[in-house]
């Protein structure tokens, strides 16, 4: 389904009173692929995504639509629509008027438009709503109003500025499959741009991590979650615990625990961190697992979550408390209580060094 | 100490006080509009005869068309420029200074204003008539027009400017079918305020207007005829002109109101 590049971004770079906002971007969106931007609110998502809109225009580099420079071109003129934060619906015009202004622009037939604005509320399940004004619609049907009116246009590639972000939680979680679904039914690239890791984790097939006005990595959910690129990547997608160190031959040395054995790419001596998510912790009572790695400590707090439990586990010598998540149904809760001494182990492969 | 309930009257009565001291004159004025007899202190019946003496009377008809003539064109001018000028103080950055400069030509009184424009229109050697009565309300209108639909923009949501761009319209179309539609009632609120303060504005007429009988306008007329004591004629057309303004100043106030959702 996916395939070339629909949008490319060359050394794409935007500069606000000399800090630059998006800096040295290079980027591909694929045809039909959901894509997410994502990163701590300030580090140039959605100036990005303007750019792609053509809202912004890059101080250097260019932006290709089907490998043709579209850099000049203004967002009038470009298939890309962007489905605004605020929703932006016009508030003196109908939801079906809403919906049909686009077309209006692009001149069709009266009865084509009719047609196309049809078909989409049926979609989207607006029908009913069609004549009211966004005033009198809640925030959900606002959004898919928003949608609606974006999707109908049939652009080449769809941009969602934090789509979910003003919706309660329930709402939010539906949505994301919904979008998910719609995607996938019209075969439009999305690019999403949000804060929030677990609507990219859930929606996207592509995940581009951010920071600073650059790019951190590029990878499936999958690979971004087990083999983060960086100790940002790894914090910010996702809890992880940190084990800090020195590499050394065969592993990581930590002053006063020993050396922890995992793949290690750096060379012996270089200050780094040990990423290890707290589901991949299995605890142990008395002695420790084999082939595994593991920390002794004591058990300081028990949350129940509800499908699982986390866990604190304080080790002498670490200034941060280890988080385990275990399953609820699992045995290996039963017998633990806080207070209690016990092993935190996990297999070497399930470590991941990074440099700091 | 008066307790709490005879506190409550004793501001109720306050209250109806200030209304009559505000209305009373008004409404005294009216009523003796449609008094037969033409004296300010007997009621001697009802009648209309007054407002048909104004009906008959060139010079007061001819002063209406002029004020008309000043009121419409003046707000059209100054709703146009006025909007405008609001669209692009509210895109940019915000100024203390530019603020206080936009709302200078309310503040200053009539008369310095007067002074000025007349000084300013002698030394432009420009003929002084309707034309300049005009001009000179379009100054003060701006500010008012300007105001209002800054108001207005004060709630005005930039992205769906964006939006209707993104949608594949131009800034003309997003202009004609987004911004105006949804400030429009603010604008014309700001129309309606300007006609009303310039329908009854006379000071800066009175100066602008320069000599002869031609471009006399109501209140002028008014003024003029008052020299030789209050008349019943002028009563009506005082009645007619405050329930004028009266109506604009209302229906300015609920369209500014009304819903800018529409909803």
């Amino acid at each position: 389904m996916t395939g070339n590049a629909v949008i490319g971004l060359e050394d794409v770079t935007r500069r606000f009173g000399g800090i630059a906002a998006v800096d040295a971007v290079t980027l591909d969106l694929l045809e039909g692929e959901f894509f997410a931007l994502l990163g701590p609110s300030g580090c140039g998502k959605t100036t990005l995504l303007r750019i792609v809109a053509g809202f912004e225009r890059p101080d250097e580099g260019a932006v290709l639509l089907d490998g043709r420079d579209i850099t000049a071109l203004r967002a009038n003129r470009r298939p890309i629509n962007l489905m605004f934060q605020s929703y932006a619906l016009f508030p003196h015009m109908s939801v079906r008027a809403n919906i049909a202004y686009g077309l209006e622009m692009e001149r069709l037939a009266r009865r084509e438009i009719v047609r196309r604005v049809d078909a989409i509320l049926a979609m989207t399940e607006l029908t009913a709503l069609a004549d009211r004004r966004p005033a009198q619609l809640s925030g959900g049907q606002q959004q898919r109003v928003a949608l609606a009116r974006a999707v109908v246009k049939r652009p080449r590639v769809l941009l969602l500025d934090e789509p979910l972000g003003a919706l309660d939680k329930t709402l939010r979680e539906q949505m994301q499959l919904e979008l998910k679904r719609l995607q996938e039914e019209l075969g439009i690239t999305f690019v999403i741009v949000t804060h929030d890791q677990e609507e990219a984790l859930v929606m996207a097939d592509r995940i581009a991590l951010m920071k600073d006005g650059r790019i951190v990595q590029v990878d499936t959910p999958r690979t971004i979650y087990e083999s983060p690129a960086s100790r940002f990547a790894a914090g910010f997608i996702g809890m992880t615990n940190f084990f800090e160190g020195e590499a050394s031959e065969g592993g990581m040395a930590i002053t006063g625990l020993g050396t922890l054995a995992v793949e290690s790419p750096l060379p012996v001596g270089t200050r780094c961190a040990l990423s290890v998510r707290p589901e991949r912790i299995r605890l142990s009572k008395g002695a420790r697992l084999d082939d595994c790695n593991a920390v002794e400590g004591t058990v300081t707090a028990m949350a129940y979550h509800g499908q699982d439990i986390g866990l604190h586990v304080a080790v002498p010598g670490m200034e941060r408390r280890v988080l385990v998540r275990i399953p609820a149904s699992e045995d290996g809760a039963a017998g633990i209580a806080t207070g209690e001494t016990i092993w935190c182990n996990w297999r070497p492969e399930h470590g991941r060094l990074l440099k700091d | 100490m008066p307790d709490r309930r005879t506190a409550n009257v004793l501001l109720a009565a306050h209250l109806r006080l200030t209304y009559v001291f505000l209305y009373g004159p008004i409404v005294v004025l009216m009523v003796l509009s449609f008094n037969r007899a033409g004296m300010p202190t007997t009621w001697t019946g009802f009648s209309l005869e007054w407002y048909a003496v104004l009906a008959r009377s060139p010079d007061i008809l001819s002063a209406a068309v002029n004020t008309l003539i000043v009121a419409v064109a003046s707000t059209i001018i100054a709703t146009v420029l006025g909007t405008l000028l609001a669209l692009g103080v509210e895109r940019g950055r915000s100024s203390g200074l530019l603020d206080a400069l936009l709302f200078a030509p309310m503040i200053i009184p009539d008369i310095v204003l007067a002074i000025a424009l007349l000084s300013f229109y002698t030394l432009l050697d420009l003929t002084l008539g309707l034309h300049s009565i005009i001009l000179s309300h379009v100054v003060f209108n701006i500010a008012f027009v300007c105001a209002v639909v800054r108001t207005r923009l004060k709630h005005f949501d930039h992205s769906i400017v964006e939006a209707s761009i993104d949608l594949g319209a131009g800034l003309f179309t997003t202009f004609r079918r987004i911004t105006l539609p949804v400030i429009f009632p603010g604008v014309l609120a700001g129309a309606l305020l300007a006609f009303t303060l310039s329908f009854d504005e006379f000071i800066i007429a009175f100066f602008t207007a320069g000599a002869g009988s031609s471009s006399t306008t109501l209140p002028m007329r008014i003024y003029s005829m008052i020299r030789f004591g209050v008349t019943p004629e002028i009563n009506a057309m005082a009645t007619i002109i405050m329930l004028v303004s009266f109506t604009l100043v209302f229906l300015s106030q609920r369209i500014n109101r009304g819903t800018i959702a529409g909803g």
